[in-house]
């Protein structure tokens, strides 16, 4: 009886991915190149500066990004903005405060975003590793192993991938995105290229252009894929420290395996007869 | 201690004479690391000291976030991120604590395997074995209520699914599980106790494994023939054993440092791999997920919980699931007595070896079915494994042991180990 049981346990595993695919659900992901993936990965600083920009004048007006502080655009592995222009940025923000005069004042690099929920609009600090872009195959997530969880390549294909249809639902406007799980999302195609005019900061606070960069075209693609790179920052600043420490500790403790080796061996060896005691 | 006939520990100096005298820690401390060990442990016998360090990483790191942790539900979810990015190391803190329960689950499955296989829960080892489950179950919900505190919304809906499956029960049920909650649905009340529980079951484990350890330094330890060591006299064990001190603890060390190895891969390089994304979104008791999941430790007994999907006379599906979840764990504590083999180790066993390597099969077929949205054939092939789970127990185990007929033991773990590492016959000189 129960080796019957395992037969057909055994043919139930090998017609599983059939049935996971017919169950679906998660929407259509593109694999994109990001500089900060694989071990050896790093944020490119003009990106993270674009896709700032992106969220700046396009994403904010709905979206806060409340868990992080103004400061860390400082960062010099991730955007590395000039001292200056964060204060700038800072001040460009209105913040709650009860202890000032009129129960708020302009930002300071040491504040966090505000959070902006007047539209509904999600959070975006974390999004990028709120979402999972790839899960295969049959759910064992193995393709997370060669590709990235998928945060950023969700982010990007979602504002990639507006197929035009609208849909009128209990009085409010749907629109169809082949990215978004379920295929309906309620924010309108926020991007459709020349958006944003880019502009971008080498650390001395000079234009970019001094180092010998100019901007790419901000065509739809381009945009996204830099606001997607900036919410990966946003997410997680401290990835590229993170990496970084990762080699220290694995050359650290690869050395200590190996002297260990050698003292157990040598340890064991009169044991084991392999030597005179 | 009683147990391995060895030499034990004598004060020399005056001032060790002093203290032994009046407390006898330096006796216990070196009958503890001097234990004579079977020299042919092999390398499924390290998960004790990987288990042991995966305890004090996760109280020292854990002590470490509760200094910066808010357990408000305002706060909770934005604490952590305070952790992730303002507390100097906060980051590596948060991810090592994460994943170091994964490292311990991982472990404590391995341990358990191992003890399985080689049959290191029969006489007179069950008391060990017991007291092994007891750390298990309380790892389980260690782990769950940690779960619950980043306050995320697989923390949120998590608790608010297993809390609710005590609302099974019948008559007590409900008041149960508001008793549990303070309240009338999963909130701040149940967020603090959590909390508080979460900082306190660690220290239980604690206890728990010192008695584990004495326990199994009572019997002395399993090995992979499972014939015991010879006691009859000291010269005699020693043909059999070696000291735990240097040889086991530094063969443990080297896997240890192999095992961080890969701990250090996961923690800073892939920390989110094994972590669910929905847990980055706050708490939200209006947006229910898609779909609900446990960290990957608990999706064995999450789809067993589910495969009930039937009422049983009396008994209705959700009740049925909640006893066959819990019952899986109290069939696995009680395997001592349910295995009739004489014979300990599987080694020596051919038909058992079959049915544990299905055992160890059907535990990952039963974690892909939980970690599943129940439908299409994922509740057929979970009933199907919690079948088998609760078979190898109560059928096979019991049965096997008449009918199997077991191959040769060695007569001792000293001939055991001279047939991997023979003699050498020329370089023995008249003794």
């Amino acid at each position: 009886m129960f080796r019957k049981s395992i037969t057909a346990a055994v043919i139930a595993l090998a017609l599983a991915p059939a049935g996971a695919l017919a169950a679906g659900g998660a929407g259509y992901v593109e694999d994109v190149d990001f500089s900060f993936e694989g071990p050896f990965g790093t944020f490119d600083k003009y990106q993270l500066q674009r896709g700032f920009q992106v969220y700046q004048e396009v994403c904010a007006g709905c979206h806060g990004l409340k868990y992080l502080a103004f400061r860390d655009l400082g960062r010099s592995d991730g955007p590395a903005f000039p001292a200056e222009q964060i204060k700038a940025i800072a001040a460009s923000y209105t913040i709650i405060d009860d202890e000032s005069e009129d129960g708020e004042r302009p930002g300071l690099p040491s504040d966090l975003f505000p959070g902006n929920d007047a539209a509904g609009a999600p959070d975006l600090t974390l999004m990028a590793k709120a979402r999972a872009g790839f899960h295969g195959p049959s759910g064992l997530l193995v393709n997370q192993l060669f590709k990235g969880i998928g945060g950023p390549e969700y982010i990007y294909s979602l504002l990639t991938h507006y197929n035009g249809e609208e849909e009128e639902v209990g009085g409010s406007l749907l629109y169809g995105n082949d990215t978004m799980s379920g295929g309906w999302i309620s924010m309108a195609q926020p991007l459709y290229g020349d958006d944003v005019e880019f502009a971008v900061y080498a650390a001395d606070g000079t234009a970019a252009e001094y180092e010998g960069y100019t901007p790419p075209e901000p065509t739809m693609e381009q945009l996204s894929e830099d606001v997607a790179a900036f919410l990966m920052w946003a997410a997680e600043p401290a990835l590229v420290e993170r990496k970084e420490a990762g080699f220290r500790n694995l050359v650290f403790v690869i050395i200590l395996a190996v002297l260990l080796f050698y003292t157990n061996k040598k340890l064991w060896a009169p044991i084991k007869r392999k030597e005179e005691a | 201690m009683a147990g391995i006939p060895h030499e034990h520990y004598e004060p020399k100096s005056g001032p060790e004479k002093w203290l032994h005298r009046r407390l006898p820690i330096l006796s216990i401390a070196y009958d503890t690391l001097m234990i004579p060990t079977p020299k042919n442990l092999n390398w499924m016998w390290i998960w004790g000291i990987v288990l042991t360090v995966c305890l004090v990483l996760q109280i020292v790191t854990g002590i470490a976030l509760v200094m910066h942790y808010s357990p408000h539900v305002d706060h909770a979810f934005a604490s952590v991120e305070h952790i992730m990015r303002d507390v100097n190391g906060g980051w590596l803190l948060r991810y090592a604590h994460q994943n170091g329960a994964m490292l311990f689950f991982a472990a404590v499955y391995l341990h358990i395997f191992r003890g399985l296989y080689y049959g290191s829960y029969k006489e007179p080892r069950e008391i060990t074995w017991i007291i092994g489950i007891l750390i298990y179950l309380a790892m389980m919900a260690t782990a769950f209520m940690g779960y619950v505190l980043p306050w995320g919304q697989m923390s949120f809906w998590g608790a608010t699914v297993i809390t609710n499956l005590f609302s099974a029960l019948p008559l007590i049920g409900e008041p149960l599980v508001e008793w549990l909650w303070g309240g009338f649905a999963v909130d701040n009340a149940l967020l603090n106790r959590f909390f508080s529980l979460h900082y306190l079951l660690p220290f239980v484990i604690l206890g728990l494994v010192v008695v584990h350890i004495w326990a199994f330094h009572t019997t002395g330890n399993n090995n992979p023939t499972g014939v015991e060591v010879r006691r009859d006299s000291i010269d005699i064990a020693k043909k059999d054993t070696v000291p735990f001190w240097p040889y086991f603890v530094i063969k443990d060390l080297f896997a240890l440092a192999v095992i961080l190895a890969i701990f250090v891969v996961i923690v800073f390089f892939m920390p989110n791999f094994l972590g669910h994304p929905d847990n980055y979104i706050e708490a939200n008791a209006l947006a229910t997920p898609a779909h609900i999941v446990p960290e990957w430790y608990f999706l064995p007994f999450y789809a067993i919980l589910r495969a009930i999907t039937f009422d049983i006379l009396f008994i209705d599906s959700k009740l049925g699931g909640v006893l066959a979840m819990f019952g899986a764990i109290v069939v696995m504590a009680l395997v001592p007595w349910l295995d009739t083999s004489r014979v300990r180790s599987g080694r020596y066993r051919p038909q058992f070896k079959w049915w544990f390597w299905i055992f160890v099969f059907n535990f990952f077929v039963l974690m892909w079915c939980g970690s599943q949205p129940a439908e299409g054939l994922v509740p057929t092939i979970s009933l199907i494994g919690t079948i088998y789970w609760f078979g190898y127990f109560l059928v096979i185990l019991p049965l096997l042991g008449i009918t199997e007929k077991p191959q040769p033991q060695p007569e001792t773990i000293e001939a055991d180990f001279d047939t991997h590492y023979p003699p050498k016959t020329s370089a023995t000189p008249a003794e």
